[in-house]
């Protein structure tokens, strides 16, 4: 570190000194502390003054964190929001406004807006930019009518992020415009989506006449699929560092823990299993350390693609493997009652769980299969595929 | 934290050996080693070794070396395997150098720091770092005894000798050249990594000093940076069929732009990346004697062994034709990933070494 950043990191340190002076996270109300915290320019040190941040380099906020963490502070966000602090946050500090920074961060960081994203369709997933939710402009607002689908936590959120269609007389990508929608609308319906673990951790989102100011609108009219190309980047950097910070966190971690402490299960052909799924999730880790170090200045860019495709065969690798090492209780399940949990609870619940869930790995975010099409186009530069969908206005596709 | 990056020194040393490599051993003059009279290529180690002072890097600065680490010498060996250089860096200034100085050496160290000597260990190659060395014997009229495959025996001035002494094992030195000393080149899979069979029949030698602890330093400190080596060829293999699939055209498109090709890749690209991650990690712990430096090289080569091995293979399946051909260089990479695989314990091996060191017993 050179004496100038050593100067820095001094600054920041007492900061965050004077900041736990004033308000005690012990006594203080989660609300509050946010809010000082976000004023004091603590809560994103890369974002701009009076959005949360000090115009610093990415590479202080880690500090930031460790500090804050230490000392019993509440997280960023309130609990849980992941959506609005992984995501929207990134995206409203590169797109946003001055105006709509000071508007929205500072709400989505003190958790009195939770966020959801408003992205996936019945008809578009892998290829999000084909989205049919349209958005028409109506004076000072856009009246959005559509469903979407896969939506993490829309039975909570206050807020979300949306992509819709405002002109579908131009090609896909073209026609796409990105928004921040007010989830209390009363034309917001929501309906939880079961899925194959029993649980609903995601809704579909009928969006019937919602109004939206213009206001809200991130980047220019037609401009969103860049908008969201940020926030998708964002996400899988956000699913691939599930993979732990240290050793034998996560799945691997419950799998060698039960390795350990029963003997009975061992066998020397599983062993061999065992130890080449130890080995790929220190490497997984330890790629995704390396991924952080060198994303530390700057917006994430494809490069999470590989860790996200890495962390998703490791997870079902680990999760199959594990229900095997337990013939009895491997047959077994530890509950079925539909319930909408706040999130994906990978290590709190039985291997059956963690097996069927960790299928979603490799679909969600991107499947495995567009994220190696990311990958090979974006990063290595080989040719795209041949698609008739470029050039085509997005009414006249074949849908 | 470890650092898993690269520092512009680091880069600096990089480019300098990458230079060197390109000017005077090329992937086409490399091919000759297979030959009936190969090219000879000490000027190349010479280069390295002295001019460029590649040999020392591992030698603290009072004998006469750099007083660099593993972090450094491991970007060396990176370049080492992007070109398959035929130079006995790893043999001599790495297993041979940390060999000496962990017995004691001070005084052939710094001959072998500024590339007048070139010395080799007299082990196996496939010794794993904890495999018993059991040592050639040793008697009033000198040592006696075989040592087989002995990496960069042939371009040795000196070879350092795990001997069984009357107290544990010794380590001692013999001139290559001291009669009593046989060195037969082996026809090996890879010959851009010489190989030899060593026989001694009373040979005269000095004793260094106490080997066991030194031998075992030199092969864990030699397995670390062979996952460097490792990462170089799957780098060298990757980017080479990344430019090929660009390149060639099948009906009437670069097969690049077909999926089949470019999943592979893609996932190759992971594997690489994760290779360079788990090389990194290995050289920076063993550079900063971390406690975590001796599970990182048993990860280290449980993963980049497969990786390079991998992408070698990946080189010639979808170069087609063209990666099956001996004018093409990609069988050069092939022969040195699989035998690298063997080198200082295969990937069993090594996953039987990290089971014990993070309590996972196999029954």
């Amino acid at each position: 570190m050179g004496a100038e950043e050593q100067t820095v990191a001094e600054d920041l340190r007492a900061r965050v000194r004077a900041l736990l002076d004033q308000h005690d996270p012990a006594s203080s109300d989660p609300r509050d502390f946010l809010a000082a915290r976000f004023d004091a320019g603590l809560a994103w040190v890369h974002f701009p003054r009076g959005s949360g941040g000090l115009d610093l380099p990415r590479s202080f906020q880690s500090q930031v964190e460790r500090d804050l963490m230490a000392a019993g502070a509440p997280p960023g966000g309130g609990p849980h929001n992941g959506i609005g602090m992984g995501m929207a946050a990134p995206t409203i500090a590169a797109f946003g406004t001055a105006e709509q920074q000071r508007k929205f961060l500072r709400p989505l960081f003190t958790g009195e807006h939770f966020y959801c994203q408003l992205f996936s369709e019945p008809g578009a997933g892998s290829d999000l930019a084909g989205v049919a939710t349209r958005a028409v402009r109506d004076g000072d607002d856009w009246i959005v009518n559509g469903q979407k689908v896969w939506t993490s936590s829309a039975q909570k959120a206050q807020r979300a992020i949306l992509v819709a269609r405002t002109d579908p007389t131009v090609p896909k990508h073209q026609g796409l415009t990105y928004f921040v929608l007010d989830m209390t609308d009363p034309g917001v319906d929501v309906r939880p989506l079961r899925q194959i673990t029993g649980e609903a951790e995601f809704n579909e989102v009928f969006l019937t006449d919602v109004r939206v100011p213009d206001a809200n609108r991130l980047g220019p009219e037609g401009g969103g699929w860049k908008v969201a190309t940020t926030t998708l980047n964002n996400e899988r950097v956000a699913i691939g560092s599930m993979a732990g910070v240290t050793r034998e966190t996560g799945m691997i971690g419950k799998v060698a823990e039960a390795w350990r402490a029963e003997p009975q299960l061992r066998n020397p052909a599983m062993h061999d299993e065992l130890m080449r799924l130890w080995v790929e999730a220190e490497v997984t880790r330890l790629t995704g350390l390396r991924l952080r170090q060198r994303l530390t200045a700057g917006q994430p860019g494809p490069e999470g693609a590989g860790m996200k495709v890495a962390f998703a065969r490791l997870a079902q690798a680990i999760s199959g493997f594990e229900i095997e090492l337990h013939p009895e209780s491997g047959l077994q399940y530890d509950d079925w009652t539909m319930r909408q949990p706040d999130g994906v609870d990978f290590t709190g619940r039985e291997p059956g769980y963690r097996y069927l869930r960790a299928r979603g790995n490799s679909i969600e975010g991107g499947t495995s299969e567009i994220l190696r099409n990311t990958i090979a186009e974006r990063i290595l530069g080989l040719p795209p595929e041949h698609r008739v969908d470029k050039e085509l206005a997005w009414k006249d596709l074949d849908r | 934290m470890s650092d898993l990056l690269y520092s512009d020194t680091e880069e600096a040393l990089r480019d300098s050996v990458r230079r060197l490599f390109a000017d005077r051993c090329p992937p086409e003059s490399v091919m000759s080693v297979y030959d009936p009279a190969p090219h000879d290529f000490s000027d190349v180690w010479h280069a390295l070794a002295a001019d460029l002072g590649m040999a020392g890097l591992l030698v603290p600065e009072q004998l006469g070396g750099a007083g660099a680490g593993a972090r450094e010498a491991a970007v060396v060996m990176e370049e080492i395997g992007r070109a398959v250089a035929p130079v006995p860096f790893l043999s001599s200034a790495v297993l041979a150098t940390v060999a000496l100085l962990e017995a004691g050496d001070t005084e052939t160290v710094k001959g072998l720091a500024t590339g007048s000597l070139t010395a080799a260990l007299a082990v196996p190659l496939p010794t794993a770092p904890d495999d018993a060395v059991t040592g050639v014997s040793v008697g009033g009229d000198g040592l006696t005894g075989r040592v087989t495959s002995v990496a960069g025996a042939s371009e040795a001035d000196v070879l350092v000798v795990p001997v069984a002494g009357p107290d544990g094992l010794e380590l001692h030195t013999v001139s290559r050249d001291a009669s009593g000393v046989a060195v037969s080149p082996v026809l090996a899979l890879d010959m851009t990594r010489p190989l030899a069979d060593v026989e001694f029949s009373s040979a005269a030698s000095s004793r260094v000093g106490a080997a066991e602890a030194a031998v075992r330093a030199a092969l864990e400190t030699g397995a670390v940076l062979l996952a460097s080596e490792q990462l170089g060829i799957a780098q060298w293999c990757f980017d080479t069929t990344l430019a090929y699939a660009k390149q060639r055209k099948q009906f009437g498109r670069a097969i690049g732009s077909y999926q089949a090709i470019k999943h592979r890749l893609a996932d190759l690209w992971i594997e690489v990346n994760s290779a360079a991650a788990a090389a990194r990690y290995a050289a920076d712990t063993c550079a900063r004697r971390d406690g975590e430096a001796t599970i990182a090289a048993a990860v280290a080569q449980a993963y980049c062994s497969g990786a390079a091995v991998h992408a070698a293979e990946e080189c010639v399946q979808l170069h087609g034709g063209i990666g099956m051909t001996w004018e093409y260089p990609a069988h050069l990479y092939l022969k040195r990933a699989k035998s690298d695989q063997l080198a200082f314990g295969t990937a069993y091996r090594h996953r039987t070494r990290l089971a014990e060191l993070v309590d996972l017993p196999v029954s």
